[in-house]
């Protein structure tokens, strides 16, 4: 919560003014009631008509004057929390896109994407309503309270003995509903969950024939949220009859009292009207507090999760770097062990090198670290023990933005967004059409592109859907040669295509190369044997380094994949 | 006809959500009538309270007995009022939630019946927002608006009544006032509601956005373009507030003008009320006569007033509730409404014991008219052989399986299974004597267990670890925190594609369907695990008849049919060898594999 006020600062001047007319528009609103009375207890007796015209036009006055100071004040404040909440909303995104790849994996995404969403967007409507109804309310209370006590303290004393009454009722109940509603909104996370994954899997519940059994466990999670639901309503439900009935009674109570005095001193004054209009006033705004209340319950958990997101600590340290040791070689990995959630090593004492310009090659079976090792690489996440140096220098010594300047990267299954195939190839970047479709050749995904409608402005959707996989792995690569790195890396980016086009990519890229650093990640043998060097991993630890040759003789699980894929004694 | 019976249009979507709501007429009858006699009592209050006002204020004293039988009938009218008031409201809500309910389960089990074109043709969001979204609309609808919308009626008739009886003239006022706050209401909904939809479809752009940006976040981090994707996000955020605040500044004016309205309208009472009160006391009015008034008789028109105002401001914002109810009913409606699978012919025969002789006999198909995906297709798969199709992305590979399992129904031509045409069997039937595994591995969230038993029912546990153990997942299965109890989420426990793909592999392994289709079965499971559970995909494969679509050549080189397909038909067909020697399409993609 702290961190949003410090984000309301600045707007602070613009809500004091807005404040200020909020509260000058809510005093004339209640001037209503006291003109009111005043016309019908003294007013009447003097008889005279131009009297009761001129006190009834100024009640019109102070209502006119009420309602434009109130559409000011709303106005000031509309502009206040849409300023607010695109800063914070700004900031929020930019800390989410900064986050370390550890600190994402504990967010999660969709946890990201609602706090950027729907926690942004309650703030937001609290700090507006707040303005609005906020103001208004405690002031309609403490406002009609005062004029009460002033008018007639004797019968504003009902008033007191009541307040307490519905506060606490109404506090006993939202504070009974609030956990009931965040089950609710579990339930409706349970229930659509199934709801989607049936939609995804109709292919599969259809060949096994389970729509029953599917019917079933939908029931299931659509009993449980109807129940919840129920149970919420019937709970939340008793507050306004019970508003409305203390309030009521409060009106018997104050005639009662009236009648009683009247009984003892005939000359008592009667403001039983104005102390019924001010009891629905204070009612009202009573309401509007209990309403608050609520909203303000959900703002705060909301404001919570924002704040978790923007006050993580950056992860990622530069640090000094001494002095550079010169090796010959440009990438080395020297003991580097590695493990996600500190149980087991997902890496494990890793160790190689290469020479700028030469490539290497990661295979592995599915888990054996391979995408974890480029991970680390790009310092998604740091070593656990090791080093990693690119160009004799420490990994760690590199600013973000000059480690980031040497990779071309095409990631598995990677990110392709609604955008021209242009944009997406460019990606932000300053990079000539020239170099775009230089890098789209390099790919093999010229031809491809040019026969869409438009060609290199064909607009893909989200996620790229309207292309074919193999086409959308072609587009990433084309990205990561676009800007000439120094080091690119393919992690499993041409397994969607079919042997030929992967092998007329793969000439293609070593074509284009130069002195670029190429390090390919694979299951296919065929994708790797023309590296320089190939590391065998499984289980996180190295077990084969060498050439195509070297290890068809000297790795027996290499052996075993390249049988397996080539076909082996076949073409003997 | 479906079309024919629908009816069309608003007045249709009214009927049948009011058919919902007769349907449990049990409920909403004590609903509205506790809610008619809470509203008379809450009424007759006012009434009570202007009675006593006068018997205290009479010329001669209080008359305590009127007023102790006054307030006594108000607080018995007030807590009865309260508590019909809270029943009703119970009752409203058992009442939304029945409706709510069944419209949920009926949606979703019109999903069950849905052709799988259906699901090919419209995005999971959208039917995900339509059962949860739209629903909810409904139901604040129901369990809210509609009470409120016979409440209001009554009052605003009930106060009508009252005010009336106290004092004719005055009823003058609202001839003025009434019409003006309607006028302002729909003239200011007029110009605000573009407004806030505008708001809302930005706000909608602004969260696709922010989704689709953050499911990069890996790329994004990795080329350094956190700056460059910030400023694209703020430049769309700074415009979604704009249209924020553009809304919100015109639809600040509603709150404060409405209460200007009603505050006049008290005004003005109380100018015309004093001026009668005036005269009535004087003398100047006769008792009886329509302009004569007690000064009870004024409070009680200022709280009428008061009541009569309200609801009438709120038919603009109801009556808009209503519309965006009744656009999302429409939305359900329309799935409810779509046609299910083509029932199954009537004269349907039994499949009975099936060898597995499959055939597809000059099978043409397109998804869409005009673009034909299979032309004059010709397959013959003998019972227990396996017959492997390869061929570019885009040739009809998949499409193939979904006329086998009848997932669609070809345009012209016939497939037999032992020679009986499937359109002549139960689709249900029909698909139990397939296995599946697709590249497309889908998995529930329910336990591992549950996963792998979905395909035979009461599967036991030994079953299952037996199989597990065939796809050389158990011993991963093990290191999961509860075994084969874990329950799989999406955001928990994180399996791989391979890990995924080899637990339908292993779900596939507990049929015994005499039939299986292997499409891209084991595309994401690595090569050496391939050769690990070859085995156990050989004795899947055992003594069926099998259709295995692969990328890999690998794992097709063993079937005794390959058939090459491009562009919809078969351009080679032959074993292994046998295209190799031919020199065709199939060697060139299979030599290409050793440069």
């Amino acid at each position: 919560m702290r961190l949003m006020i410090s984000y309301l600062k600045p707007f602070g001047r613009r809500m004091l003014v807005g404040l200020i007319i909020k509260i000058l528009g809510t005093v004339a609103e209640l001037f209503l009631p006291m003109i009111l009375a005043y016309i019908l207890d003294s007013v009447i007796e003097t008889g005279r008509v131009e009297i009761v015209v001129g006190y009834g036009l100024l009640m019109i006055l102070c209502a006119a004057a009420a309602a434009v100071l109130n559409i000011v004040a709303n106005r000031m404040a509309a502009r206040v929390s849409a300023d607010f909440s695109a800063r914070v909303r700004r900031d929020l995104f930019r800390r989410t896109l900064y986050l370390s790849a550890r600190a994402t994996d504990r967010f999660t995404i969709p946890s990201l994407e609602s706090r950027i969403t729907s926690d942004t967007y309650n703030v937001h409507h609290f700090v507006g309503m707040m303005q609005r109804m906020g103001v208004r309310a405690p002031i309609l209370l403490v406002g009609g309270m005062t004029i009460t006590l002033i008018i007639d303290a004797y019968l504003a004393l009902v008033m007191l003995a009541i307040l307490p009454i519905i506060f606490i009722s109404v506090y006993s109940v939202s504070r009974r509903g609030v956990p009931l509603y965040t089950r609710v909104q579990r339930s409706v996370d349970g229930m659509v969950r199934v709801v989607r994954e049936d939609t995804q899997g109709a292919r599969v519940i259809k060949a096994l024939s389970k729509t029953d059994y599917e019917n079933r466990r939908y029931d299931a999670v659509n009993r449980t949220l109807s129940s919840d639901e129920r149970r919420a309503g019937v709970i939340m439900g008793i507050i306004n009859p019970v508003m409305t009935l203390l309030m009521n009674l409060g009106i018997c109570a104050v005639i009662a009292m009236s009648a009683y005095r009247m009984l003892r001193d005939p000359t008592s004054p009667s403001n039983v009207i104005a102390f019924i209009q001010y009891f629905t006033l204070i009612s009202m705004s009573m309401l509007s507090m209990s309403r608050i209340f609520v909203m303000f319950t959900k703002c705060a958990a909301s404001a919570k999760r924002i704040e978790e997101v923007i006050l993580t600590p950056d992860e990622f340290f530069v640090r000094e770097y001494g002095e550079k040791c010169d090796t010959g070689e440009y990438i080395t990995f020297k003991n580097v062990s590695f493990s996600y959630r500190g149980r087991r090593n997902n890496l494990e004492n890793i160790s190689f090198s290469i020479k700028k310009g030469e490539s290497l090659g990661v295979i592995g079976a599915t888990g054996s670290g391979k995408s974890t090792l480029i991970r680390l690489l790009l310092r998604f996440y740091d070593v656990d023990e090791g080093q990693i140096t690119v160009g004799g220098r420490d990994i760690a010594t590199y600013s973000r933005e000059e480690l980031t300047a040497l990779f071309g990267v095409a990631l598995q299954n990677d990110f392709l967004f609604a955008d021209t195939v242009a944009e997406n190839i460019r990606f932000g970047r300053d990079i000539s059409e020239e170099d775009i479709v230089r890098a789209a050749k390099i790919a093999e995904a010229h031809t491809f592109i040019i026969e869409k409608e438009g060609g290199y402005s064909y607009r893909l959707s989200q996620k790229g859907t309207n292309l074919s996989g193999g086409q959308r792995q072609r587009i990433l690569i084309a990205r990561a040669v676009a800007a000439r790195p120094d080091i690119l890396i393919l992690d499993d980016s041409s397994s969607a295509l079919d042997y030929k086009t992967d092998l007329a990519l793969r000439t293609s890229v070593a074509e284009s190369l130069g002195d670029t650093t190429l390090i390919t990640v694979a299951q296919r043998v065929s994708s790797v044997k023309g590296c320089t060097r190939i590391l065998v991993l499984d289980e996180g630890r190295v077990i084969g380094y060498g050439t195509h040759e070297y290890l068809l003789e000297n790795c027996a699980e290499y052996r075993e994949i390249s049988d397996s894929q080539m076909g082996g004694a076949l073409i003997d | 006809m479906t079309d024919n019976k629908r009816k069309k249009g608003r007045g249709g979507i009214i009927l049948r959500l009011g058919g919902y709501v007769v349907r449990e007429w049990y409920l909403f009858i004590p609903a509205v009538i506790f809610t008619l006699i809470s509203n008379q009592l809450a009424l007759m209050g006012p009434s009570f309270s202007g009675e006593a006002i006068d018997a205290i204020v009479r010329v001669g004293g209080v008359d305590v007995d009127s007023v102790t039988r006054n307030v006594l009938s108000m607080v018995i009218c007030y807590v009865l009022s309260a508590i019909l008031s809270y029943a009703m409201a119970v009752i409203m809500v058992h009442l939304s939630q029945r409706i709510v309910y069944k419209m949920r389960r009926s949606l979703f089990e019109k999903l069950g019946t849905l052709p799988i074109s259906f699901f090919d043709t419209h995005p999971t969001g959208d039917i995900v927002s339509r059962i949860s979204y739209d629903i909810d609309t409904i139901n604040s609808t129901l369990s809210h608006d509609l009470v409120q919308i016979m409440t209001s009626i009554y009052t605003v008739l009930g106060s009508l009544v009252f005010m009336w009886h106290i004092c004719r003239p005055m009823l003058l006022i609202f001839v003025f006032t009434v019409p003006a706050s309607i006028l302002f209401t729909r003239f200011r909904a007029k110009k605000v509601r573009p407004l806030f939809s505008a708001r809302s479809r930005k706000l909608g752009e602004l969260n696709g956005y922010a989704e689709e940006m953050l499911t990069g976040t890996r790329t994004i981090s990795a080329y350094g373009k956190e700056q460059v994707i910030s400023e694209r996000f703020n430049a769309r955020n700074a415009d979604t507030m704009e249209a924020y605040y553009r809304a919100e500044y015109y639809g600040a004016t509603m709150g404060p003008s409405v209460n200007f309205i009603n505050n006049l309208s008290v005004s003005l009472v109380a100018m015309l009320g004093g001026i009668l009160y005036m005269l009535s006391v004087g003398g100047r009015v006769e008792e009886g006569t329509a302009f004569f008034i007690t000064l009870g008789g004024v409070a009680q028109f200022v709280q009428y007033s008061r009541k009569f105002a309200g609801p009438i401001n709120e038919f603009a914002n109801i009556i808009h509730e209503f519309q965006s109810a009744f656009s999302a009913a429409e939305r359900v409606f329309r799935i409810i409404d779509e046609p299910s699978e083509a029932p199954d012919v009537e004269d349907a025969v039994p499949c009975g014991e099936v060898e597995g002789l499959v055939e597809l006999d000059r099978v043409n198909f397109s998804y869409v008219a005009g673009k034909p995906i299979l032309k004059d297709f010709s397959v013959r798969a003998e019972a227990g052989k396996t017959v492997a199709i390869v061929g570019p992305t885009g040739a009809g590979k998949t499409t193939v399986i979904n006329l086998l399992m009848r997932f669609y129904d070809p345009t012209s031509g016939e497939i037999r299974i032992d020679g009986k045409g499937t359109r002549t069997l139960r689709r249900r039937e029909l698909r139990s004597l397939f296995t599946m595994v697709l590249q497309d591995t889908w998995l529930f969230s329910g336990t591992v267990f549950d996963n792998i038993a979905y395909g035979k029912e009461g599967a036991t546990l030994d079953e299952v670890r037996a199989v597990a153990r065939a796809a050389r997942i158990d011993s991963f299965i093990d290191t999961l925190p509860d075994g084969y109890d874990t329950v799989i989420t999406d955001d928990g426990i994180n399996l791989s594609k391979g890990q995924r793909q080899l637990i339908t592999i292993a779900r596939a392994m507990l049929s015994d369907a005499p039939m299986l289709i292997l499409d891209e079965a084991t595309s994401n499971v690595d090569s050496r695990t391939e050769i690990r559970i070859q085995e156990a995909m050989h004795s899947l494969m055992r003594g069926r008849t099998c259709f295995v679509i692969a990328h890999r050549l690998s794992t097709v080189k063993d079937a005794d049919v390959i058939l090459v397909v491009q562009n919809g038909t078969v351009t080679e067909c032959g074993t292994h060898t046998e295209l190799l020697e031919q020199g065709g399409f199939y060697a060139t993609l299979y030599n290409s594999q050793f440069k």
